[in-house]
């Protein structure tokens, strides 16, 4: 099946979303679609899958003009759109989430789960899925669970794939076998839309790309033909530098240490074991890994969210072990959580209340009993200026705000106060290019005051291009140590700790 | 990102100058009760034609309800009289809505603040009423504060929900009641039913109007509700406790990042949401009914949750709904007496508005007029992109 946008434009009341945009989508290939936050690319492909109705321009879909009513007609001509964001049921098993909406029944609405097993069965073994179909939701990893979204528009018998941001919830090995998928499903004939903001991705993955920027296309044609660095410039629309250039650094005191430390869940299954690191004045240190072998509980126990259950934490030379988050903050750790929607921020709050979290508590922001709002409101005027954090005003919903604002607005208030210490987890998740490379700079320049910081990531390109040394996380462990202060650590050496190989302190 | 930086000033000056969109809001709050309240009494009317009430019959009840709530200085006074309790225990309730507590407790706390109040009334003897009075009250408030505190520890150390256990609080304080009014020490001297003794003159609440007609009942009360109402409102949006409760309702995972302690704010938002309740059920005792009797709370702390709701858990807005349902209290006596149709007529519409209340979309919907917009509102919002 081939679908062609020709002309398609949306605007929502002066915002123009899209304009004028044209793009083709054959059968057997995988078109990427290349654009920062607010690019218009979830537009196009809400228009695609029936959610809006473009003001302007026509679908064709095998050559004949198409109009959608609404998601259910896109998905009855055989386009499936596979959200950021899963849509499942955590506690219904692989098939039943598959089959949730059209499910296959006899007679008198029995429900026909064997036939819905082979059918899924059948599906899984043909693309190479490889996900146990008769596991619940909750039981599977999110690598696994993006699949059973795939598995449900291929179910519907889609023709055309919208992925969208697929890569964003993976580990490297979990997308090296999406990619796989992917292949596979392109050499079955499917038609696919990979969206991304991901330039080594486009490279790897696409046959064809389309760059979008401020809601056109703003150029497209084979991947090949096309740098990373190209690819940026014409995503951002100006040069974009990817290694944040940094002095050799002075490293002085240690400002945190950590020696010994373990921690149990509830459940009394052990998440950290015998963790012991540093960070010195002027380092940057990063934690790399894959998602779930401790990152989470490092970071909480450094921020004082979790208590150790053994070792000790020291920062500045002082024992934190028994001081609580608040006084965490206070003495000058900034904490940049990993999930900036779960726990970085309130959405219904504004900005101005937003930037002030952390210290609404102090003085000046604080008068007594009382929160001084006009100062609270200067002061986040004032970040957002100088972290960049694009918005009207102070007074509005955070949650309006792009993911990229919204992280810039995180990083503002951890950073915009005095710090000995920044705990940076996952700082760029899910952020454009553009704010990517701001908060790099943000990060370095941190650094190079004297302070420490601590960056976590899954990321191993951000590790590897900021970090002077670099912790490997295994199971809870810190497995290898490695000195990046040239930016020469082994990438394979750094890949195979990840994974779990070798035990090497090769400090 | 910011190559062009020509003017910091300027900028900070735009990012400080709150839009005509951050105002939008306040124009939703406002309208969509407004909307409510029709929709609701032109159902009522709906209700009346299906059960052959004739059409003069209900404009007649209409003219009634508004005239018993607005129509003489007595009505504007019993409507006043009926929102105090209204408006404080609603205080209660959206202030710890506010903090993410669903608190259908205050039946049982101005149960229990009323009686205390009750006790205290009549059992000091011989104090001047400038420390009687505010004593009894204080009480009261207390009272109510610390059954309050009862759920709010409970959900604190063990987790156990508000909800659950506000209305067995609720269960137990009605049977409570019931208990101490037979206590010799508290029940009124020669009466075998459950009646407390009346409550001291030094005790009672002044009553305001009886300069013009001594049957008024409308009493200081209402200067205790407006304090409360600034109070709660300086509490939530000027204090750092009050941002700590909010962050903590919004977002509870932010509130631990930001170091703000779960428990502790948990108990002290039921129990400030418990002593405006308590102080709800002592105003009702020292004010209007001059002692405690079984259920003298008569369901107020119960229609509260709903002036919370309707006033959105912002003090103002529970300061407004507190009136309606006053009004419609005070009306709806009216109604009966007037126009012969049962005083149910006011449950139905009060719950009538309490669901289109939840439910905004249908209300603008049928008043489409009410929240149009100016042609470039919501761009920015609608513009953004995943």
């Amino acid at each position: 099946m081939n679908i062609e946008l020709r002309g398609i434009s949306k605007h929502f009341g002066p915002v123009k979303a899209n304009q004028d945009i044209n793009l083709e989508i054959r059968a057997g290939e995988v078109i990427g679609l290349l654009g920062e936050n607010g690019a218009g690319k979830s537009t196009l492909m809400n228009i695609l899958s029936g959610l809006y109705r473009q003001d302007a321009g026509e679908i064709l879909i095998d050559g004949r003009p198409t109009a959608f009513d609404g998601p259910g007609d896109s998905i009855a001509a055989g386009i499936g759109m596979v959200h950021q964001h899963f849509m499942l049921v955590p506690v219904f098993s692989v098939v039943e989430n598959v089959i949730l909406g059209v499910e296959p029944t006899r007679g008198a609405d029995y429900l026909d789960l064997d036939a819905a097993r082979a059918q899924v069965q059948n599906i899984n073994s043909r693309y190479g899925m490889d996900v146990p179909t008769e596991s619940l939701i909750m039981d599977l990893p999110v690598g696994i669970q993006q699949r059973v979204e795939i598995l449900k528009v291929l179910f519907r018998s889609a023709d055309v794939l919208i992925l969208d941001e697929p890569t964003a919830v993976l580990t490297p090995q979990e997308v090296a076998e999406f990619f796989g998928i992917v292949r596979a499903l392109r050499d079955a004939g499917k038609a696919i839309v990979f969206i991304t903001h991901k330039l080594h991705e486009i490279l790897e993955i696409a046959d064809r790309v389309s760059v979008l920027r401020q809601g056109k296309i703003v150029g497209d044609g084979d991947p090949s033909q096309f740098s990373e660095a190209d690819l940026a410039e014409m995503m951002v629309g100006r040069p974009v530098s990817f290694s944040v250039g940094r002095g050799s650094p002075e490293t002085g005191a240690p400002v945190l240490e950590l020696s010994g430390v373990s921690l149990f869940d509830e459940n009394q299954d052990s998440r950290l074991s015998d963790v012991s690191m540093s960070v010195h004045e002027g380092e940057i240190v990063g934690v790399a890994g894959v998602q779930g072998n401790g990152q989470t509980e490092l970071v909480d126990a450094i921020a004082g969210l979790s208590s150790i259950a053994g070792g000790g934490i020291r920062f500045c030379g002082t024992d934190i072990t028994g001081r609580s988050v608040r006084q965490r903050h206070q003495m000058g750790i900034a904490h940049i959580p990993e999930d900036r929607q779960k726990s970085g921020m309130v959405a219904g709050f504004s900005v101005a209340e937003n930037m002030v979290l952390n210290r609404y508590y102090d003085e000046p922001i604080a008068r007594g009993v009382q929160i001084d709002w006009r100062q609270a409101q200067q002061q986040a005027a004032e970040a957002c200026m100088k972290f960049d954090v694009r918005t009207p005003n102070v007074f509005l919903g955070a949650g309006s705000l792009s993911g990229g604002n919204q992280q810039k607005m995180v990083v503002a208030r951890e950073l915009e106060r005095a710090v000995k210490l920044v705990v940076a987890s996952q700082p760029t998740r899910g952020v454009d290019v553009g704010s990517i490379e701001f908060i790099h700079k943000q990060l370095v320049s941190c650094s190079e005051q004297g302070n420490g910081v601590l960056i976590i990531s899954s990321e191993l390109d951000e590790i590897l291009d900021l970090s002077d040394r670099i912790y490997v996380m295994f199971e809870g462990r810190i497995t290898a140590e490695f000195d990046n202060r040239k930016r020469d650590a082994d990438r394979n050496a750094i890949g195979l700790a990840m994974a779990g190989a070798g035990g090497t302190r090769a400090a | 990102m910011t190559s062009n930086i020509p003017s910091t000033d300027s900028q900070i000056r735009e990012l400080l100058a709150p839009s005509i969109e951050t105002r939008g809001d306040m124009r939703e709050l406002v309208m969509v009760p407004l909307g409510a309240v029709v929709l609701a009494l032109i159902i009522g009317a709906l209700i009346m034609m299906a059960t052959s009430v004739p059409p003069a019959t209900i404009l007649q009840s209409f003219v009634a309800l508004a005239d018993g709530a607005l129509g003489s200085v007595n009505a504007v006074s019993e409507t006043l009289t009926a929102a105090i309790p209204l408006v404080l225990a609603g205080l209660g309730i959206g202030l710890a809505f506010r903090a993410g507590l669903f608190n259908i407790g205050a039946e049982g706390q101005m149960v229990v603040g009323g009686l205390a109040t009750a006790v205290a009334s009549f059992s000091i003897t011989g104090v001047p009423m400038v420390i009687h009075l505010p004593l009894a009250l204080l009480i009261g408030l207390s009272a109510g504060a610390l059954y309050a505190g009862i759920a709010g520890i409970l959900r604190a150390v063990t987790g156990a929900h508000e909800v659950i256990s506000t209305i067995m609080l609720n269960l137990i304080s009605f049977r409570l009641l019931d208990y101490f009014l037979r206590q010799p020490y508290i029940q009124k001297e020669g009466r075998s039913d459950p009646i407390s003794r009346a409550v001291l003159d030094s005790a009672e609440l002044p009553r305001l109007l009886s300069f013009i007609d001594p049957n008024m009942r409308l009493h200081f009360g209402l200067f205790i509700m407006l304090a409360a109402v600034v109070l709660v409102w300086w509490l939530l949006f000027r204090s750092k406790l009050g941002f700590a409760f909010r962050i903590s309702g919004e977002n509870p995972d932010a509130a631990r990042y930001a170091g703000i302690r779960a428990g502790l704010t948990i108990v002290l938002a039921m129990m400030i949401a418990g002593a405006l309740a308590g102080l709800a059920g002592a105003t009702q005792v020292s004010g209007v009914l001059g002692r405690a009797t079984p259920g003298f709370t008569a369901g107020i702390g119960f229609d509260a949750i709903a002036v919370a709701l309707l006033g959105r858990s912002h003090p103002v807005g529970i300061l407004l709904a507190g009136l309606l349902f006053g009004g419609l209290e005070a009306g709806g006596r009216q109604m009966q007496v007037g126009a012969g149709v049962s005083i149910d007529m006011i449950s139905i519409m009060q719950a009538l508005i309490i669901i289109f209340v939840a439910a905004p979309l249908l209300v603008k919907q049928v008043f489409p007029v009410l929240f149009r917009k100016k042609p470039d509102h919501g761009a920015t919002k609608g513009g953004a992109d995943g």
